[in-house]
């Protein structure tokens, strides 16, 4: 069973703040992490190698200094470790991103699965998975929580939904977006990151993918950033105090108050 | 080079480093300028200079200079431009569960009303179920001045592929300028999928939509990094102009039993109707009867419960109000409260017009999933939690006092 897992380097979100005074974004030594969805995305990845066989390869899209990010994936057991990077996927929106994802994956071609996690955590937007899937049109199932059976060339799993789970089947290949509570993340090994160090990471540019050049980065993207700003600051926070009885009253104005 | 800094127009302010989230600016000496530029600027060297191998082109320096000395120019090519016009009407994706329109389409209906005004075009929402008579007259009384309906088996429950295929072949066929859909389970899969099939641009998660009256198009404004900054996006060249929007965002539509709409039937052969992947069971089983994302009230408990018994009065208040219970991480991950319950980074992200935060200390993590909220009341014993200060309304006391009391009070003010 190959499976191949999409990931993403992305800064630390919580040290990414905007500067109510200066209306800047501070990001005094934010650290790159890996995409905190992509973990529970490599975890599963290598508990169906541990069951099944076969390798997990991750593959990133991003700068050179992604490159740690794949090598932390191989601390934790992947097998290879692909990185897009490339001036020329630079600027690139979801939609240039899955595109070119999708060529990478099908110059890889030897998969039975596809892994990526519900959604990055600096855009947020849980579209690069689906995304993917409909540029190599295979079917999809998003917000995985549980893989329950693989057999047959065919796989069944929960998908989590408002009000609680779908039980889907789906052919092979697939790809699966996953939530947290698919498993928990397992720390490196020793003899993983002695691995990592000297492991080799495979470096791809646009020539080394089948892709026409104008539908990556800038010039591949729809949609335009045309303004950051901070979100409008929480009216002045006031701090309620007294007995028991009287909070229970103040409360419960505020309700009325607030409800209407 | 697509992106470049103007050393004339240039100042050093260092107004863009501040905005780069990939910190690839720096204020140095500026690479050997033109000898006129050099005439201009002598004595003052200090430029903006960007570095390519961390740049990512995302756009947040641009704006963001005063002096427009930084220039992001898209590359383009021949077929780079679709033509989009011929592009009219504001659409309404009406998503149905078990034949019932969700809310969310009556939420977006009210906003869809506004941005039609604004271009001056019709509202038209989309069906896509079985047997959904009923439904489709609310959605005019709503606010749809069409409604386009098809009525299959195979579209009873949401499925990824007959969905795409089917709307996918509707905007190709009506042709929408903008496309709006809820920022849902079903949403967030579907969306995606169309916009790489339709090749169109997609803004997730808006918070606030809005027309630029000059250029008539519209203005989708997120959150992102974890809500911590916002970003307004623009889809220039490509039609449908799409956005999901999140749950309890904008109001739900009135319903106006006058108003009159015109409904067009369609019918689409089998293949597109075909699904590889089969939807065998649904399962409903978020134990208190409100669902989380769509509620209008939240009581939320962390780690201040102490334990999982204590839970229960959170749940008990939030019986009281009419609320959906929600937990911080610490709380899922004690194991005092199912993962469909967390609220944060790694759980949902909630804007409910009323969220109690109870024993809940505020890591950046939860704040991100609640801080939009419209009412935010924070109960903790810590008077510096970080939760006191995304609140508008804080109680440092103790929750095993005060809670048992207020659903007391709420209980009693029902009864009367």
């Amino acid at each position: 069973m190959n499976i191949i897992v999409c990931i993403k380097q992305v800064p630390e979100t919580t040290e990414v703040r905007i500067n109510p005074q200066t209306n800047t974004l501070m990001r005094e030594g934010v650290k790159s992490i890996i995409n905190p969805f992509d973990m529970y995305a490599i975890e599963e990845g290598l508990r169906l190698k541990e069951r099944f066989g076969g390798k997990v390869t991750i593959l990133t899209m991003g700068p050179p200094q992604a490159e740690s990010a794949l090598r932390e994936a191989i601390s934790l057991g992947a097998d290879d470790a692909i990185l897009l990077s490339d001036r020329a996927f630079a600027g690139s929106d979801t939609l240039a991103t899955s595109y070119t994802l999708a060529g990478a994956i099908r110059k890889i071609r030897d998969y039975d699965l596809l892994i990526c996690g519900k959604q990055a955590s600096d855009g947020d937007t849980a579209q690069v998975g689906p995304g993917i899937a409909a540029h190599l049109d295979i079917p999809q199932v998003t917000y995985v929580k549980k893989i329950e059976e693989i057999k047959d060339k065919a796989i069944r799993v929960e998908r989590m939904t408002e009000e609680g789970f779908e039980i889907i089947e789906s052919p092979l290949p697939a790809l699966l977006t996953v939530v947290k509570e698919i498993n928990t993340p397992r720390l490196p090994s020793l003899k993983g990151l002695m691995r990592s160090k000297q492991a080799k990471i495979t470096h791809w540019t646009h020539k080394d993918i089948e892709l026409r050049f104008e539908n990556l980065g800038l010039s591949g993207s729809p949609t335009q950033v045309v303004k950051i700003f901070s979100p409008p600051p929480r009216e002045s926070s006031q701090m309620l105090s007294g007995s028991i009885e009287e909070l229970v009253e103040k409360l419960a104005l505020i309700f009325k108050k607030e409800l209407v | 080079m697509p992106i470049q800094v103007i050393i004339e127009k240039c100042t050093g302010c260092t107004l863009c480093l501040k905005v780069c989230p990939f910190d690839a600016i720096r204020i140095m000496d500026a690479p050997r300028p033109s000898l006129k530029s050099v005439d201009i600027h002598e004595g003052r060297g200090k430029k903006a200079v960007i570095n390519l191998d961390k740049c990512t082109l995302c756009g947040a320096c641009a704006p963001a200079c005063k002096f427009k000395a930084i220039l992001l120019e898209k590359p383009e090519t021949a077929n780079q431009k679709p033509d989009i016009s011929g592009y009219r009407g504001v659409w309404v994706f009406a998503e149905q569960k078990k034949g019932k329109v969700q809310p969310i389409a009556f939420e977006l209906l009210s906003k869809a009303k506004e941005l039609a005004a604004a271009l001056d075009t019709e509202v038209s929402a989309v069906l896509l179920g079985y047997r959904l008579e009923e439904e489709i007259q609310e959605l005019i009384w709503r606010g749809a001045d069409k409604v386009y309906v098809l009525e299959k088996l195979e579209l009873a429950n949401y499925q990824d592929e007959p969905y795409t295929n089917v709307l996918a072949e509707l905007i190709n066929k009506y042709k929408p300028e903008v496309l709006l859909c809820g920022a849902t389970s079903i949403g967030r899969s579907l969306i995606s999928r169309i916009a790489v099939k339709i090749k169109a641009g997609l803004t997730a998660d808006c918070t606030e939509l809005a027309i630029d009256q000059e250029k008539k198009m519209l203005l989708s404004t997120r959150p992102a990094f974890g809500g911590n900054i916002m970003a307004t996006i623009i889809c220039p060249n490509h039609r449908p102009q799409m956005a999901t929007v999140r749950h309890k965002v904008f109001p739900e539509a009135q319903c106006d039993m006058k108003r009159k709409g015109k409904i067009i039937y369609e019918n689409f052969d089998g293949a597109l109707l075909s699904s590889r992947s089969r939807l065998l069971d649904i399962i409903d089983e978020i134990e208190s009867t409100v669902n989380l994302s769509e509620a209008d009230i939240i009581v939320s408990g962390g780690r201040g419960l102490k334990a999982k018994e204590n839970f229960k009065l959170v749940e008990d208040l939030a019986k009281a109000l009419g609320a959906a219970v929600g937990a911080s991480r610490a709380a899922v991950d004690s194991g005092w409260m199912p993962y469909s319950h967390q609220v944060g980074q790694t759980g949902k992200t909630v804007c409910p017009k009323l969220y109690i935060a109870c024993g809940i200390s505020g890591q950046i993590q939860h704040l991100v999933g609640m801080q939009s909220s419209k009412v935010i009341i924070a109960i903790n014993s810590d008077p510096y939690a970080p939760i006191f200060k995304v609140a508008n309304y804080g109680i440092v006391g103790d929750l095993f006092e005060l809670l048992p009391a207020l659903t007391k009070k709420l209980q009693e003010a029902l009864k009367r």
